[in-house]
C-alpha cells in the first residue's frame, strides 16, 4: 500500500499504528523463542567447555589418548569409554540394521495397506518406552537370559573368534548392545520406511515389467533409490545409541576398563558420567567428567548433523527426481 | 529336488518376504515383553496406598517380616512438579520459535536454520543436558543445583526441540490461503498468527506438548545428576524430590525386594503414561493431517 493511496479508509491510519506495535512485540517475542533454541545449542558447548577448562589446561590433548581413568593419580583418559561407546553402538547397529530394514521392507512392499500404518505406529511405540524402563527390564529379564542361555551358545559356536571369551555374567558389553539395538530399531525403521514409501511407482513398475520377482524389485529398484534415507536413519540411530545412558548403565557392568571381549564389563561415556558423578574423589574429577560430556556432545552433534545433511540431500535429490 | 532358474528366483523371493515379515514380529517382541513384564509385576503392587504413600524403608521379606510396597506418592508428586515447571518454560519458547520459523521465516534460510538447530538439539544426549544445567547452576546459582527446579531446566532442554518441531509441522499444515484470507480482511499479522493460524493448528501443537511430556516423564539420566531423588515427602520445588523415573533406577540398583517391586509399579505407571500419550497424540496427528489435507 503506497502512502498516497486514495482508497484508504480515513480510520485506517490509527488502526495501522496500533497493529504495527502489536506486530513488533509479537515478532520480538517469537524471535526470543527462536533465539532460545539456537542459544541453548551454543550455550551447551560454551558452558561445558568452560567447566572443563581446568582439565583441558592440566592435561591438554593427553585426555584424548590416555587409556586409564584414575582420579587418585590425576590420570584421566577418555579412551576406555570412547571404545565402550563405539563398540556397544556398533554392535547395536549390527543387530538393529537388518531387523529395521527388513521391517521397513515388509511394511512398504508386502504388508497390505490397512496393516501398514498401524504396525508402523506400534513399532514407533518402542521409541516411547523410557530408557530407564529398558534398563530395568534388561537387568531383571534380559541379563539372566544372556547369562544362562545366550552366552554359553555364543561361546560354543563363536568362541574361536576370541570375541566371546571370559566369564558369562550377563552384565556386559553384549547385553548393553542388545538393549541399545532394541532402542535404535524404531528410528531406523521409521526413516527407512518413509524413504521406501517415496520410491516412485514408475521405478518399481519398470523392474516388474522386466520380469523381476518381489525381492528383485526390492533389491534392484527400492533399496538403491531409498539408500540415502536408509543411511540417514542408521546414522540417526547411531546418534541415539551413542548418548544412551540409563539403559546402558544398568546392564554394562560399569568397569572403567577397555573391554577385551563382548563378555567384558565396560563403560560408555554416558554411563561413566552417571556412575562417577557422585563418587568424585578429587577436585579435578568434575572438570574431567564435564570434558567427557563435552566430548560426547561433540560426537553426537557431529553424527546428528551428518544425518540431517544426508537426509536433506536425499530429499532434495528426490524432489528433483520427482519433477 | 531341482528347480529351474525362474522357480528358484520365485522361491527365493517368497522366502525373503517371509523373512522380512519375521523381522517385524521380532522387532515387536521386546515391546510386548516389556509391557507384559511391567503389567504383571507392576499391577501386583497397585493399591490405593501405592499412589498416595511415601517410599517405605528398604526391606526384604523373611519369615515374620512383611515389607510394605507403598508407595510412590511423593514420586508422582515430584514428577508432576518437574513436568509442569519444565513445560512452563519449554512450551512458550518452543512455540515462539515455531511461530517465528513458520510465520516470519517462511521459506527463507533462517527458518531452516532454526528447525535444524531444534533437530540437532533433539539429538543431544539427556545426560549431557543434565551436565550442562549442572555446570551452569554451579557457577551462577549453586543453591538450586540439586532441586526440582534444576531438574525441570534439564527436562525442558529435552522437551524444547520436540515442542518446536511438532508445532512447526502443525503450523505448516495450515494452507497459505487461510493466512492470505485473514490478512486480506485487514486482520493484523500477529492476530492472524495467534487467533487464526495457532487456533487452527492447536491440535498439532497440543500433540507436540503431550509428546514432549511423554518423553520428559521417563527421563532419568539428567535427574540422576540434578533432582537426584529423596526418600522424604516432596515439600517444595527448591528442594530435591523423588520422581517416578528415579524410583525405577532406585529399585534397579537396590537389593531390597520391596524397592524392586515398587520400581515395577513405577515402571507400569510410566509405561501406561507414555504409551497412552503417544497413542493419543498419534491419533490426533492422523486426524489433523487428513482434515487439512482435504482443504489444502
Amino acid at each position: 500500500m503506497t502512502r498516497g493511496n486514495p482508497f484508504r479508509a480515513p480510520s485506517s491510519r490509527k488502526r495501522r499504528k496500533v497493529s504495527k506495535w502489536g506486530d513488533r512485540i509479537f515478532l520480538a517475542l517469537t524471535a526470543v523463542g527462536a533465539a532460545g533454541v539456537i542459544g541453548i545449542l551454543v550455550a551447551l558447548v560454551v558452558v561445558l567447555y568452560h567447566g572443563s577448562l581446568p582439565i583441558i589446561n592440566a592435561l591438554g590433548i593427553k585426555f584424548l589418548y590416555t587409556q586409564t581413568w584414575n582420579p587418585y593419580g590425576n590420570v584421566y583418559g577418555i579412551v576406555p569409554f570412547a571404545i565402550g561407546t563405539l563398540l556397544t553402538s556398533a554392535i547395536a547397529l549390527l543387530i538393529a540394521i537388518p531387523l529395521s530394514i527388513g521391517a521397513a521392507i515388509f511394511l512398504t512392499q508386502h504388508a497390505p495397506t490397512w496393516l501398514r500404518e498401524p504396525v508402523a505406529q506400534v513399532v514407533q511405540l518402542l521409541a516411547a518406552i523410557p530408557s530407564v524402563v529398558y534398563g530395568f527390564w534388561g537387568l531383571i529379564v534380559l541379563v539372566p537370559i544372556m547369562r544362562y542361555d545366550v552366552d554359553p551358545i555364543l561361546a560354543n559356536v563363536l568362541g574361536w573368534t576370541g570375541w566371546f571369551s571370559g566369564r558369562h555374567i550377563g552384565l556386559d558389553v553384549l547385553t548393553a548392545s542388545v538393549v541399545l539395538s532394541i532402542m535404535t530399531v524404531p528410528t531406523i525403521t521409521a526413516i527407512s520406511k518413509d524413504s521406501m514409501m517415496a520410491v516412485p511407482r514408475s521405478q518399481k513398475e519398470a523392474a516388474i515389467s522386466l520380469g523381476a520377482t518381489d525381492w528383485e524389485v526390492t533389491r534392484r529398484a527400492v533399496i538403491p533409490y531409498a539408500r540415502g534415507g536408509i543411511i540417514a536413519g542408521v546414522v540417526l540411530g547411531l546418534g541415539r545409541a551413542l548418548g544412551e545412558t540409563m539403559a546402558v548403565t544398568l546392564v554394562i557392568g560399569n568397569a572403567n576398563v577397555i573391554p577385551t571381549s563382548l563378555f567384558s564389563q565396560g563403560q560408555t561415556i554416558a554411563s561413566l558420567i552417571a556412575n562417577d558423578f557422585f563418587e568424585q574423589e578429587t577436585p579435578l574429577e568434575l572438570p574431567a567428567l564435564l570434558e567427557a560430556a563435552l566430548f560426547l556432545l561433540i560426537i553426537t552433534l557431529a553424527v546428528n548433523i551428518v544425518a540431517r545433511w544426508i537426509l536433506a540431500r536425499f530429499e532434495a535429490g528426490r524432489a528433483v527426481g520427482a519433477e | 529336488m531341482k528347480f529351474n532358474r525362474a522357480t528358484r528366483r520365485k522361491l527365493f523371493s517368497h522366502g525373503m518376504t517371509v523373512l522380512t515379515g519375521a523381522t517385524v514380529v521380532l522387532v515387536l517382541i521386546p515391546l510386548f515383553w516389556i509391557i507384559y513384564e511391567s503389567a504383571i509385576l507392576g499391577a501386583s503392587v497397585f493399591s490405593l496406598g501405592f499412589f498416595t504413600q511415601n517410599i517405605p524403608a528398604p526391606c526384604s521379606p523373611h519369615p515374620g517380616v512383611t515389607c510394605s510396597t507403598n508407595g510412590v506418592g511423593s514420586a508422582i508428586q515430584g514428577t508432576v512438579y518437574l513436568l509442569l515447571l519444565a513445560a512452563l518454560w519449554a512450551v512458550p519458547v518452543g512455540l515462539g520459535a515455531a511461530i517465528f520459523a513458520v510465520e516470519y521465516g517462511g521459506e527463507r534460510a533462517i527458518a531452516r536454520v532454526i528447525s535444524m538447530a531444534a533437530d540437532v538439539l533433539s539429538g543431544v544426549p539427556s545426560i549431557v543436558a543434565g551436565m550442562f544445567i549442572y555446570a551452569l547452576l554451579i557457577v551462577y546459582y549453586p543453591l538450586l543445583v540439586f532441586s526440582v527446579i534444576s531438574g525441570s531446566l534439564a527436562l525442558g532442554v529435552i522437551m524444547l526441540p520436540i515442542v518446536m518441531r511438532t508445532s512447526e509441522e502443525a503450523l505448516r499444515t495450515i494452507p497459505h490461503s487461510v493466512r492470505e484470507a485473514a490478512l486480506a480482511l485487514g486482520i493484523s499479522r500477529w492476530k492472524t498468527s495467534v487467533r487464526i493460524i495457532l487456533v487452527a493448528a492447536m491440535p498439532g501443537v497440543l500433540t507436540g506438548v503431550l509428546l514432549s511430556i511423554a518423553r520428559a516423564a521417563g527421563e532419568a539420566a539428567p535427574l540422576l545428576l540434578l533432582d537426584n531423588g529423596s526418600l522424604h515427602p516432596c515439600m517444595s520445588v527448591d528442594t530435591v524430590c523423588q520422581s517416578l523415573s528415579l524410583t525405577i533406577y532406585l529399585g534397579a540398583t537396590s537389593p531390597s525386594q520391596n524397592w524392586v517391586s515398587i520400581a515395577w509399579g513405577a515402571a507400569l505407571i510410566l509405561v501406561i503414561l507414555v504409551l497412552g500419550l503417544s497413542i493419543v497424540s498419534q491419533l490426533v496427528l492422523n486426524r489433523t493431517a487428513r482434515k487439512w489435507g482435504q482443504v489444502g
